[in-house]
């Protein structure tokens, strides 16, 4: 097999073993842990009969690691399990809530690279300048600033008192694109700003790397302007950082919505996972924990192939690091 | 300019232990017994930033919170480092398989989000400041591993170490004496940077409810109280968020502060 091959091969490994720790991992800390849930479905004065006929229906009286296989082999064939308390299917329960939190991770994204790339390049070009020096200081504020808390601020400003956006909700996009638009501009730009800022330090670094680079000095001496060399020499052999930063961005954007969606109270997946957690409804827990690790592993994954792509010296051989 | 980042870094930092050492002998106020007629109180005398929804007045409360917030910084990032650092020069002192096995486990774990994680164990144990710092802890232990190992396999080349190996020095010896004082500088950065991670986590927790659960003030949860006053008293929502942003803020300039003033490299420029 050609040294590709491998890589591949051995990535999708590692993404399968990572992807069964992770699943024993959400397994045993739900499952196994104390707080019957045939006893709190039924309540304290249940009878011990009712609470045994119920653990049977739900299949608790099965030893762990069947109860395990069955979860888990549900799972690869798209069956999370029915949620104990409402009795829905927890896929249904996750479907309508994955496009709000999936639009708000693709804005979230784009957002961060609209502020990041622009930023990152110039704080690298003027970085021994009074720019540099401001971006720098920006990104560590962006940085420092709870994304929770910035979507406070955000609602205090332009919701409370311009009173031009509302202050949380959400309006599916097949009844009203304006409206639909309005609730997500504020949850959107507050995880941008805040993931800006960490990619913007990224993008920075990345690129004061090629401005040291033989190649970006030899397009200077030819007459190529500092920005036009950096772009069009920098950003291909920046990419590979930018991907793998971009990559990890992706999973805390993800993760990020989930806060975020509590602070604008909107109906996404984070929304439904927290209450699931307060109503210790543990299907539903470890199903949405499952999906959300599944996304992450994915994306990690991806980001190892696109390696491939992007750079040929990697399809080829070379050492490993 | 790079001294500056360091001073203000420390300045931060020393703000956040002075305000948690006075809340040990001495609040204003006392800052968690409700206080009907004092609900909503704006910033003035006697309460300097006015009182929050239960009439508790929120300097007394912000002084508390940043005990709590020293506290599980503390404790997750030693827990992260004791395994971590550990595992990390095992890994860089063994090489080959031992070493493959460790960072991919430490692969495997990174990915794991810190706070699905205390998500999880929230919803298995129920939420608690220890179930939040455990999560903190575990998911911070890949980066200690990962700055464990690389410094480890920079000081085991080194010609002290080949010398001290070829002359008998035993695994440990070698660990003891020569990798664990010369990678103790770059734990060190990584504690601090780790530290204001912990502390960004922590606050997001308690906010989303699953961290220390009321009535002990935490920043997170004075946010999380201020938020339903938002059109009411929007201070309330500024001040836990300003103490966060400011700790978390010091924490990270000192250890990039930290890391510039050690590494060689950049000591020879300035």
């Amino acid at each position: 097999m050609s040294t590709a091959g491998w890589r591949l091969a051995r990535r999708v490994g590692i993404f399968a073993v990572s992807l069964l720790g992770a699943s024993m991992l959400i397994f045993v800390v739900t499952a196994a842990l104390p707080g019957d849930v045939a006893q709190v479905l039924l309540g304290m004065d249940a009878t011990p009969e009712a609470v045994a006929r119920l653990r049977h229906q739900l299949g608790l009286d099965r030893p762990l690691p069947v109860q395990y296989l069955s979860w888990i082999g549900g799972i690869l064939t798209g069956n999370f399990g029915v949620s104990h308390l409402s009795g829905d299917p927890v896929l249904a329960l996750m479907l309508p809530r994955l496009a709000v939190t999936l639009w708000l991770v693709l804005f979230g994204v784009i957002g961060s690279l609209v502020i990041a790339l622009p930023a990152g390049l110039l704080a690298a070009l003027k970085r021994r300048h009074w720019q540099g020096f401001l971006v720098n200081a920006l990104a560590q504020v962006g940085m420092a600033i709870p994304v929770f808390w910035g979507g406070i601020l955000l609602v205090l400003l332009f919701a409370v008192k311009l009173r031009w956006l509302p202050a949380n909700g959400y309006v599916p996009l097949s009844q009203d694109l304006g409206k639909w638009a309005s609730h997500l501009v504020l949850p959107a730009v507050t995880l941008s700003v805040v993931q800006g800022a960490v990619l913007t330090r990224y993008v920075r670094s990345a690129f004061i790397e090629v401005l040291n680079e033989d190649y970006y000095r030899t397009a200077r001496a030819i007459g190529w302007t500092p920005t036009a060399a950096l772009v069009r020499h920098g950003t291909r052999n920046a990419a590979i950082s930018l991907v793998t930063v971009l990559g990890l961005q992706l999973s805390t954007v993800l993760v990020g919505a989930i806060v975020v969606e509590q602070v604008f109270t909107l109906p996404g997946l984070g929304s439904l996972l927290l209450t699931a957690v307060a109503q210790r409804d543990l299907l539903v827990v470890q199903g949405t924990v499952m999906f959300l690790v599944l996304a992450v592993l994915a994306i990690n994954a991806l980001v190892d192939f696109s390696y491939l792509l992007i750079d040929p010296r990697q399809r080829s051989g070379g050492e490993e690091t | 300019m790079k001294r500056f980042g360091l001073v203000t870094g420390i300045c931060l930092v020393g703000l956040v232990i002075l305000g948690a050492a006075v809340s040990l002998v001495w609040t204003p106020f006392d800052p968690i017994r409700v206080v009907p007629g004092q609900r909503l109180q704006p910033p003035g005398w006697p309460h300097l930033l006015g009182t929050d929804g239960f009439g508790i007045d929120t300097f007394s409360r912000l002084l508390v919170g940043a005990r709590m917030c020293l506290v599980v910084g503390i404790i997750s990032v030693s827990l992260a480092a004791v395994v971590g650092v550990p595992l990390g020069m095992l890994a860089g002192q063994a090489g080959g398989w031992v070493s493959e096995a460790v960072m991919r486990l430490a692969d495997v774990v990174y990915a794991f989000p810190a706070l699905l994680l205390a998500i999880l164990l929230a919803a298995g144990f129920g939420a608690s400041t220890v179930t939040a710092m455990v999560a903190i802890g575990v998911a911070t232990m890949p980066a200690f591993a990962r700055v464990a190992r690389a410094g480890t396999l920079q000081v085991m080349a080194s010609e002290f170490v080949v010398a001290a190996r070829s002359s008998g020095t035993s695994p440990w010896g070698v660990a003891g004496r020569h990798v664990l004082p010369n990678i103790a500088p770059l734990i060190g950065v990584q504690a601090s940077v780790g530290f204001a991670m912990a502390i960004l986590a922590e606050a997001a927790l308690s906010y989303l409810g699953l961290g220390t659960p009321r009535p002990t003030p935490t920043w997170g949860t004075m946010l999380r109280d201020a938020q339903q006053f938002l059109f009411v008293d929007p201070l309330q929502a500024l001040w836990p968020g300003l103490a966060i942003a400011l700790a978390v803020l010091g924490f990270n300039l000192l250890g990039d502060g930290l890391r510039d003033y050690l590494d060689p490299r950049l000591r020879e420029v300035s």
